[in-house]
């Protein structure tokens, strides 16, 4: 039997990913550690007919790319931290002109040009406040290879349903982490392009229950404007109090609304945990492997793994996680998701481990501050 | 004239623009020279930065998108390069494009898409009342000048020339026949075209520089601007503080358009 298994490496399998998804356009410009899927694409995409273009700078990458995406293309850049900061203003730009785009954020650690390129989740609540004023945002985080294939197909799929960019949050470890993949056996991915579909005459950014406009791209006989003003149903700029509410609602909620649909949780040897580590990212890989050793320990340890950061379900967190002994957080920054899942957790006894050192989270670090806390608690069980 | 602006405006009236500002002579240049050029409205993708001038891509009817501040030629570029059937044009101020959206500028430039790039120049941040720009003249004042700007000035037609526009030219809104008839040339070249177009802002710019009314601007532009035939004739000493106007350069060179369809090309034959 011969074997389909492929090494390979996490940013090779977005590269791989935005293929399957139809990405026709990507915008880059190069940074350490996300360059692999440039040129990964720069190779690829004129074989495919699509464009690749290198930009002057990240600003203009995501220009182009929300050009890009006006005009029907699926359109994508690859970055980390300090291009990402850079892109922020357009992040904002793309939210409310409802321009779905994917940026993949190969985070490594900061401030400025910090540890480079050493890993840091240092782009949590960046990816989800980054630019100015109230929105709403997508963002997902992969813990292997393979679903960093899978959760660049999805980042597509969400960004064209939603009319949203939406962020992969990548750790260095996963992007340049090479492991099997082989999705041979694999079902066929479902592909979701922008929906078109209207009854009457085109109102650009008039939304349906869904809350989602349907998308003529410009330049296909529906003359209209984008804008990235405060803007009604017509395209055009509006101060009506009313109207600007019920857009802010709207933005906002077509996304948060649909927090059942968007945020992926896996539950690891999870219903029999009294205690239960919450992860995401490469320190998930760690996590999973101090839970295996508190079991063996005879600590019940589960984990509650978020393969989507934004929107967070906090509902679904504080429900699986009621009555638990311990909720633990190991968190490669100084605690940033860490903040919102304390707050969603309300009296359940939570212990973050934040390390931020430009070294992966190792798994013994996680198993000795749980066994350090629950001996406080009153000892193991 | 009156089924021109019927035809390339919105009508979503009021505009923005203050008595005497010359954006909407600007406006009336492109809406005619479109009617000329004789693009389905439909195929006219018109891209705009952020600023008093940047407003127009609402007032008129086209595909249009209205930007951020400083980067609409980046939309354009991403825009342009997948449907490259569109007929691209931008319009940007001089802020928006010598200032914050100069590194865009200068790359576009280099490229050399297919589009035309329209830089309203009234010298002057208006929308944010009256502070000087890249393209204020030295000494002149401005609310964050009061005392004169000690700013060199770009020379936007140099500066276009030099980073790789194929065709660049300087026009105004004291000369608007000839504005239009820029406009029209400059979209039928084949690569990046410019054109300067030097505008008035009398509440703003000419207030702070003894221009304080409309005409005061008008009568400006008429004593300052030379042909660029006439400024061949002319000495160093006398082009000092005179804007000149016309079309100062154009050529041939690779379009990039042209040039990623060649790769696309040569790729697929590799395979």
């Amino acid at each position: 039997m011969t074997s389909n298994v492929r090494l390979m490496q996490g940013n090779e399998a977005c590269a791989l990913g935005a293929i399957k998804a139809g990405a026709s356009f990507f915008g880059g410009y190069p940074i350490t550690p996300s360059t692999e899927i440039a040129e990964y694409i720069a190779r690829e995409f004129p074989r495919l007919g699509r464009y690749f273009m290198q930009m002057e700078d990240e600003i203009a990458s995501i220009g182009a790319m929300i050009g890009a995406s006006m005009v029907g293309h699926k359109a994508f850049t690859a970055t980390s931290g300090p291009g990402f900061s850079l892109m922020q203003e357009l992040i904002g730009y793309a939210a409310v002109a409802e321009v779905p785009l994917v940026i993949i954020n190969v985070m490594r650690f900061g401030p400025s040009t910090g540890l480079p390129t050493m890993p840091q989740s240092g782009d949590i609540m960046q990816a989800r406040w980054g630019t100015h004023g109230d929105h709403s945002i997508i963002a997902l985080s992969p813990s292997s290879v393979t679903e960093a294939y899978y959760a660049t197909i999805r980042a597509f799929n969400l960004a064209e349903q939603y009319r949203t960019p939406v962020i992969l949050l990548m750790d260095e470890k996963i992007g340049h982490l090479r492991e099997g993949f082989d999705i041979s056996n694999d079902p066929e991915p479902e592909i979701i392009d922008r929906n078109r579909e209207h009854q009457g005459a085109y109102v650009p950014f008039a939304a349906g229950e869904s809350g989602v406009p349907p998308f003529i791209p410009l330049g296909q006989g529906e003359r209209y404007h984008f804008t990235g003003l405060t803007h009604g149903e017509n395209g055009f700029y509006t101060a009506d109090p009313d109207k600007v509410t019920a857009v802010m609602q709207r933005l906002c909620g077509k996304i948060e609304d649909h927090v059942d649909e968007i945020a992926e949780i896996e539950l690891v040897d999870f219903d029999d945990a009294d205690v239960t580590i919450i992860a995401y990212g490469a320190v998930a890989r760690s996590a999973h492997d101090a839970l295996l050793a508190l079991r063996k320990k005879g600590v019940k340890a589960g984990m509650l793994r978020l393969k989507t950061i934004w929107p967070f379900h906090t509902a679904k967190v504080r429900e699986l996680c009621a009555g638990k002994r311990l909720v633990a957080m190991p968190e490669m920054n100084m605690g940033q998701l860490s903040m919102i899942v304390r707050g969603a957790l309300g009296n359940t006894p939570f212990l973050p481990i934040n390390q931020a050192n430009g070294q992966l989270i190792k798994p013994h670090t996680i198993e000795d501050a749980i066994l350090a806390e629950l001996a406080a608690m009153g000892g193991a069980r | 004239m009156e089924a021109v602006y019927e035809k390339y405006f919105r009508g979503n009236l009021p505009h923005i623009w203050c008595p005497g500002c010359g954006n909407g002579i600007v406006m009336s240049a492109i809406a005619r020279a479109l009617d000329k050029l004789n693009y389905p409205q439909d195929d006219v993708l018109f891209i705009s930065g952020i600023g008093c001038s940047s407003r127009m891509s609402g007032y008129m009817d086209l595909n249009t998108v209205h930007t951020a501040h400083g980067r609409a030629l980046a939309f354009a570029t991403g825009a342009k390069v997948c449907e490259p059937r569109l007929h691209v044009f931008v319009l940007m101020g001089d802020g928006d494009a010598a200032a914050i959206g100069g590194n865009h500028f200068i790359h576009a430039c280099r490229r050399n898409i297919d589009m035309t790039a329209i830089v309203i120049n009234n010298s002057i941040y208006g929308m944010t009342g009256g502070q000087f720009s890249p393209l204020t003249p030295t000494g002149k004042r401005a609310t964050t000048a009061p005392y004169g700007s000690i700013d060199r000035a770009f020379n936007l037609v140099a500066l276009a020339e030099g980073a790789g526009a194929t065709y660049v030219a300087r026009g105004d809104v004291f000369h608007a026949v000839q504005l239009t008839n820029l406009i029209v040339e400059a979209a039928e070249h084949k690569g990046f075209s410019v054109v300067e177009a030097v505008s008035t802002c009398p509440v703003s710019f000419g207030r702070y520089n003894d221009m304080p009314e409309p005409a005061d601007m008008m009568l400006w532009l008429r004593d300052n601007t030379v042909t660029v035939q006439q400024a061949a004739k002319m000495s160093e000493e006398e082009l000092a503080d005179k804007i000149i106007i016309g079309k100062h350069y154009e050529t041939e060179a690779v379009e990039y358009g042209d040039e990623m369809a060649r790769l696309l090309a040569r790729a697929k034959e590799a395979e």
